[in-house]
């Protein structure tokens, strides 16, 4: 079968590693771009959130390109996510698109229909359970990889002298592990990878500040749907974290659960029930941010979405709480970044002063 | 020779150029309409400013602001390139020295920044909504058939303010004429569009925000009367609006050219007279890889000067 599946950053090199080495034939869904987005905004409702939309515009570009399955995610808590696959199919199929939406629920909601998916998935593919095993294990790897050297160019990036040096220092290395085939070329891979980042040209007596990016898992995943926020962030000389990484929310949700963690930070702000998304964590988040000694956050929220806002008009006393500054940005169609710039600058110099007042304090108490 | 300092601020509206003298004192200033040709307009505005001042003036710094920053540093040569906020918040502190709270709203873009013990601790700018900036006003102005510079004047005679929905530009809009054709007159329905912006302003760009006296209030629409009444009415307390309100982003650009030439020591001004160099930007797609980035190259009497637009940096000017 052709199978695709949504584009959320740079996963896709394992998705399509996957997908290929089960027996089917992968349709790589392209970057989302403003045309994804044309094609989104024309076919979904209008009062959508821009994750459905883009998501909506990547179905239908890779229906084009030829597409038989589309393996989406199903989602947990109320928020209306949950649903999108099943309003997807729907549109699809409205569209007169001859296309099947699989979508994954938690296993935990439903292990049945979990495992019936992956049988299914498996059967058709021809492989045997035995390298199903060895498969899916080897994917994993690739994504945990792909996220570690990620991670590392964040790292990296305030500190290099030459912009665009650690971009395509990761773009290297996210292509050697898009060649890798075993567990031991994916390490090479990755240290490999590693190497030549840690390698770029620096200048280590920056100080960069320290930002925590938070929000819902679309638009903080996909960096086409965040105008590139790490990276325009890195360039200006931060070092950011995101509270989502593929790997770390696949730890979280599935059979490992690291989640409640962040459910018992937020709880003094937000006792209740889960107001959906990723709503409490963006509260959790920020306190784990602050207690860790960050400078800022920048919280990313599609327009309307509903757990995002909630959240946001809870984080203004957090924020008081744990003396840590916070700045929104709400995503919806507009493409320029300029504005996205200037507010980012704002938040930047905001911090910067910050830290003057506060080293200045110090020094005054030595 | 007497120092100064020249501030650029080029907006989505207005282009305004601020020359300051080592105390912040305006030596002279221009506000003109930005038309979408930012480059022309800067060249224009600068010569203009340049006829304006005395011979003995000498330029030892220059900062730039505003959407087109960028730009307009490389035409004007400048020494320092911010944001509007920070512009803006630096401009508001020589006003009243404590200021808490600054309402800044202006073409197409409206902002709240608050500020403690001379420092921006908070900040935030309209994001998807337009209603209550500039160029919405003088939409409805243009509707109406009155000069925008009589529009707060309008407000203030009106006697009971029509309530008029600011959830949006363009319900507002709709709410208007209802109202108009329904026979309301004019002066109280301006009155209720102005308390309309107010309470959208607050409830967008003010929400969750810590509102201090003392409140500045600036930007192009700071001229509207009607919309001082409106914030004061609105907050309980008399906003304050500097006398230079249109130029204080210009105003701050330049005074933090004043600080950044202080650590520098020399400038990279071109001088008044640079309606003579052709600038002219081109822009090509790269095909080095899929993301197919639009390149903007940017050419100083027909020499690159600077290239920007690609996500691996390797078009670069080093």
């Amino acid at each position: 079968m052709k199978i695709s599946f949504p584009h959320m950053g740079y996963s896709y090199i394992a998705f399509k590693w996957l997908v290929e080495n089960m027996g089917h034939e992968c349709i790589v869904p392209p970057e989302p771009s403003s045309r994804t987005l044309d094609l989104g905004v024309r076919y979904a409702p209008e009062f959508a959130c821009i994750p459905f939309k883009i998501l909506l515009g990547t179905y239908l570009e890779v229906v084009e390109m030829g597409a038989e399955v589309i393996i989406s995610s199903g989602g947990m808590g109320p928020c209306r996510a949950g649903y999108y696959w099943v309003m997807h199919k729907y549109l699809l199929e409205e569209a007169g698109k001859d296309v099947k939406v699989v979508a994954f629920e938690l296993p935990r909601s439903d292990i049945m229909d979990f495992w019936k998916k992956l049988r299914w998935l498996r059967k058709t593919g021809g492989i045997s359970v035995k390298e199903f095993i060895r498969v899916f294990k080897t994917a994993w790897n690739k994504i945990m990889v792909i996220d570690d050297v990620e991670m590392r160019s964040h790292e990296i990036r305030p500190y290099e002298i030459h912009r665009g040096d650690t971009t395509r220092g990761l773009w290297t290395a996210l292509d050697m592990i898009d060649k890798a085939n075993t567990l031991q070329e994916i390490q090479e891979a990755r240290v490999e990878g590693l190497r030549q980042l840690n390698q770029i040209e620096q200048d280590r007596s920056r100080k960069p500040l320290k930002i925590g990016i938070i929000g819902e898992i679309y638009v903080v995943l996909e960096p086409a749907a965040n105008h590139y926020i790490q990276i325009m962030l890195g360039e200006m000389g931060v070092q950011t974290d995101r509270s989502i990484y593929l790997t770390s929310y696949a730890r979280k949700n599935t059979i490992v659960n690291l989640e409640g963690d962040v459910f018992e930070v937020a709880k003094p702000y937000l006792n209740e029930a889960p107001i959906g998304g990723h709503g409490v964590n963006s509260i959790g988040e920020t306190i784990l941010y602050a207690k860790h000694g960050f400078d800022g956050v920048v919280q990313l929220a599609p327009f309307a979405c509903i757990p995002e806002i909630v959240a946001k008009s809870i984080i203004p006393t957090v924020s008081k709480d744990y003396s840590i500054p916070v700045l929104t940005l709400f995503i919806d169609e507009q493409t320029g970044k300029a504005g996205v710039q200037t507010r980012l600058e704002a938040f930047v110099d905001l911090l910067e002063s910050r830290r003057e007042v506060r080293e200045r304090h110090e020094r005054l108490v030595i | 020779m007497i120092k100064a300092y020249l501030g650029v601020d080029v907006g989505s509206v207005s282009t305004n150029l601020v020359i300051l003298d080592a105390n912040n004192q305006v030596i002279a200033g221009t506000y003109l309409r930005t038309n979408g040709k930012p480059i022309v307009v800067v060249q224009e505005g600068l010569h203009q400013i340049g006829q304006e001042i005395s011979k003995d003036i000498e330029i030892c710094g220059v900062g730039a602001t505003g959407s087109a920053r960028y730009l307009t540093s490389l035409i004007i040569g400048a020494d320092i390139v911010k944001n509007e906020i920070t512009a803006h918040a630096m401009a508001a502190s020589t006003v009243i020295d404590d200021v808490k709270t600054i309402i800044e709203i202006g073409g197409q873009d409206s902002k709240i920044i608050i500020m403690r013990d001379g420092v921006v601790t908070d900040f935030a700018m309209n994001t998807v909504c337009a209603a209550g900036t500039g160029s919405f006003l003088d939409q409805q102005a243009n509707r109406l058939c009155i000069p925008i510079e009589h529009f707060g004047d309008y407000a203030l005679r009106a006697k009971t303010p029509v309530r008029i929905a600011g959830r949006c530009a363009v319900f507002a809009e709709s709410d208007m004429i209802h109202k108009q054709q329904l026979g309301y007159n004019t002066e109280d329905i301006i009155a209720g569009l102005c308390e309309a912006l107010v309470r959208n302003y607050m409830n967008n760009v003010g929400k969750g925000k810590d509102i201090k006296p003392p409140v500045i209030f600036q930007g192009g629409v700071a001229a509207n009367q009607g919309l001082v009444r409106a914030f004061n009415k609105y907050l309980g307390v008399e906003v304050i609006v500097p006398e230079a309100y249109g130029i204080m982003g210009a105003i701050g650009a330049a005074m933090l050219a004043r600080r950044a030439s202080k650590k520098k020591g020399k400038t990279k001004f071109k001088g008044f007279n640079i309606q003579e160099i052709e600038f002219k930007t081109t822009s090509f797609e790269c095909k080095g890889c899929s993301n197919a980035c639009e390149v903007v190259q940017f050419f100083e009497n027909e020499e690159l000067a600077a290239r920007w637009g690609d996500r691996c940096g390797r078009w670069e000017l080093h």
